[in-house]
């Protein structure tokens, strides 16, 4: 089956450096995309190419089939909200949101209808005559989504749309342009540098580091089984501990750590800890690793520690605040023992890959 | 308490005094030269026996011809530089080329030279491309309309730049993503928000030129002479309230010229 969108090996070079990387990406018709990663690692340049804004070095864009990369921006039917609005400041908003429909001939009776639809759904038809100056910072950006859904686009493009907002207005807008997504089973692809944002809106998530596509798939996918310490650490905040990978694991620091999994190399390796995944515990004899408190949080909902193994070697665990385990807070200086399941435990070798468990052992027995 | 109201009051009077002396240096000479063209006498003499419209009526048949020939002028130049100054702005402000600097410095160059060592050296080089070529240039009514574009340029080109500093970019591709072509970006968009500067670069350009004397100076011919030139050729022989209501004239020009844009753009935003 063709996909409804295909990135086949997409780069954009800027004189020595690599923006985009052969990024390669099929997405589903009505399928919500979010681009992630921090900045500089080459989403907004893909999202710009898709666009048509950005021209590819190398690679190649098919919608439903037929290339576009060499289609101008307006003959690619897509649209596109921008971080900071970008509204015409000398339209009504409902000139703005009539704008895409005046390109294209579409009767005006039509246009109207359409006009006032798209303004009754992001809640704005009260608003219709003024300008975009008079409104505030979300009701500016629901103008803007509805002038790019107004056109029908075959893809909806969206440039951090929610950073320019504020903290609550965000997930109100979030929520309204997801609700619109899958209402119109619109095909949409998003750019953000927010993890939590990310996680919200995606059916899929791309995370990109220095123009690579580090991993593609579902929120459980990259969560359970990140791909690289790069994905561990930016989707949940993994430890990331390097060390020596043998019976048991070395830290650079000196500690040992009894892992839960027996793996099939060994040397190198980098292992990553989710921090909500790890339990604390006086009782040390059946821990996997010891340390001592540096540093400890309530946060309300959560507890978080800081543990130092060895000298060099530190991370941060969150237990829950309540119920049957919750985690006390344990003073600083604290020796405590550190204890997870297998499945809060990845090991990545020398080239950033995961390494294949073999076994996995539930339980530590004492003196083992 | 009473230290700091006397203080303040003294502050308030100061305040006061300046704003009038400020008012009556930007409005006396304007008044006096209003007062003088009422005058009816041959020559000013002060306080007047009698006072008349009758210079008024002098203007249109000792100036008329000086006046049309001076707004031809003026509004040519601004629709050439226009024509050039609003690309050239839209141009610098959006691309970083080779050159770009140097470019931008030649257009804004004439604002920085002598209006008199402009007329000078254009008309050395009228009369060189006419010993060339034969084209009769010196003394035409395009050449001087070619000068004056030269120095109502740079305000064009200063005005367009400067309405585009705060455009936002992402609106044109907002348009583009929306179905605009680059021609429909560029008048939908694009233009639409350079309107302001546009205007005010329209407003500038027609009184730079409409006023200016010393470019004029060695590019008339007979038959072909600006008001300023005239003004001054007149008063070589005459002194009389005549020049003051021409002054007068050429202020209500000017000043309906500033009245009509202002009913398109509020000025007080443009300025």
């Amino acid at each position: 089956m063709i996909p409804y969108l295909r990135l086949d090996s997409l780069t954009k070079r800027y004189h020595d450096t690599l923006a985009a990387d052969r990024v390669t990406l099929d997405i589903a018709q009505g399928e919500m995309i979010v681009l992630l990663g921090p900045s500089g690692c080459g989403k907004t340049t893909t999202l710009r190419m898709i666009a048509g804004f950005v021209e590819a070095t190398e690679g190649t864009i098919e919608l439903e089939g037929r290339p576009i990369g060499n289609l101008p921006p307006h003959r690619r039917d897509m649209g596109m909200v921008f971080q900071n609005y970008a509204l015409f400041p000398h339209l009504s908003v409902a000139r703005n949101v009539a704008f895409g429909l005046e390109m294209r001939p579409i009767p005006r009776p039509e246009r109207e209808k359409r006009v006032a639809e798209m303004l009754r759904l992001v809640k704005l038809d009260q608003y219709a005559a003024r300008l975009p100056r008079q409104l505030s910072g979300g009701q500016q950006q629901r103008v803007a989504i509805a002038r790019a859904v107004a056109i029908h686009p075959k893809l909806l493009l969206l440039d951090e749309p929610l950073s320019n907002l504020d903290a609550e207005l965000r997930q109100d807008v979030a929520r309204e342009i997801r609700l619109l997504q899958q209402d119109r089973a619109l095909t949409a692809i998003m750019v953000t540098h927010d993890q939590q944002e990310a996680m919200t809106m995606a059916d899929r998530l791309v995370v990109m580091r220095d123009g690579r596509v580090q991993q593609v798939g579902r929120q459980e996918d990259l969560y359970e089984r990140p791909q690289t310490p790069f994905v561990a650490r930016f989707i949940g905040n993994s430890n990331l501990l390097p060390g020596t990978l043998g019976d048991r694991f070395r830290t650079e620091g000196g500690a040992e750590i009894r892992l839960a999994g027996t793996y099939k190399t060994a040397g190198h390796a980098t292992i990553a800890l989710r921090p909500e995944r790890i339990s604390l515990s006086i009782a040390a004899d059946t821990a996997r690793a010891r340390g001592e408190i540096l540093l400890s949080s309530y946060m309300g909902a959560v507890v978080e520690h800081v543990v130092a193994l060895d000298p060099q070697t530190q991370l941060v665990t969150r237990g829950a605040s309540f119920g049957d385990s919750a985690t006390p807070r344990f003073p600083a200086g604290t020796s405590v023992g550190l204890n997870w399941l297998p499945s809060a435990e990845c090991v990545f070798d020398d080239n950033d890959r995961p390494i294949a468990r073999i076994a996995t052992q539930q339980r530590i027995e004492t003196n083992a | 308490m009473r230290h700091r109201a006397w203080t303040e009051r003294a502050g308030q009077a100061a305040n006061r005094l300046l704003i009038g002396l400020a008012c009556l240096a930007v409005f006396l000479p304007l008044i006096l030269t209003l007062y003088l063209s009422l005058f009816n006498e041959q020559i000013i003499v002060f306080p007047p026996h009698a006072y008349t419209l009758a210079w008024y009526a002098q203007i249109a048949g000792k100036f008329g011809d000086a006046i049309w020939t001076s707004l031809r002028i003026a509004m040519a130049a601004v629709a050439l530089s226009l024509l050039i100054g609003i690309p050239a702005g839209i141009g610098l402000s959006r691309y970083r080329f080779p050159g770009r600097g140097a470019l931008s410095t030649l257009l804004l160059a004439p604002l920085t030279i002598p209006g008199i060592a402009i007329g000078l050296a254009i008309y050395v080089l009228a009369v060189w491309i006419e010993e060339q070529t034969g084209l009769a240039l010196a003394g035409s009514l395009r050449l001087l309309i070619m000068a004056h574009v030269l120095i109502t340029m740079p305000w064009v080109v200063r005005l367009c730049l400067a309405s585009l500093t705060n455009h936002e970019r992402t609106t044109e591709e907002a348009a583009a993503s929306l179905g605009a072509n680059p021609i429909r970006v560029l008048l939908r968009v694009t233009l639409p928000a350079m309107r302001p500067g546009i205007v005010a670069a329209a407003l500038f350009a027609f009184i730079v030129s409409f006023e200016n004397l010393e470019l004029n100076l060695f590019l008339v011919a007979p038959g072909l002479t600006t008001l300023p030139v005239a003004v001054l050729q007149y008063l070589q022989y005459h002194i009389d309230p005549l020049v003051a209501a021409v002054a007068v004239a050429q202020m209500a020009i000017v000043g309906a010229a500033l009245m009509l844009l202002d009913r398109f753009v509020r000025l007080g935003q443009v300025l």
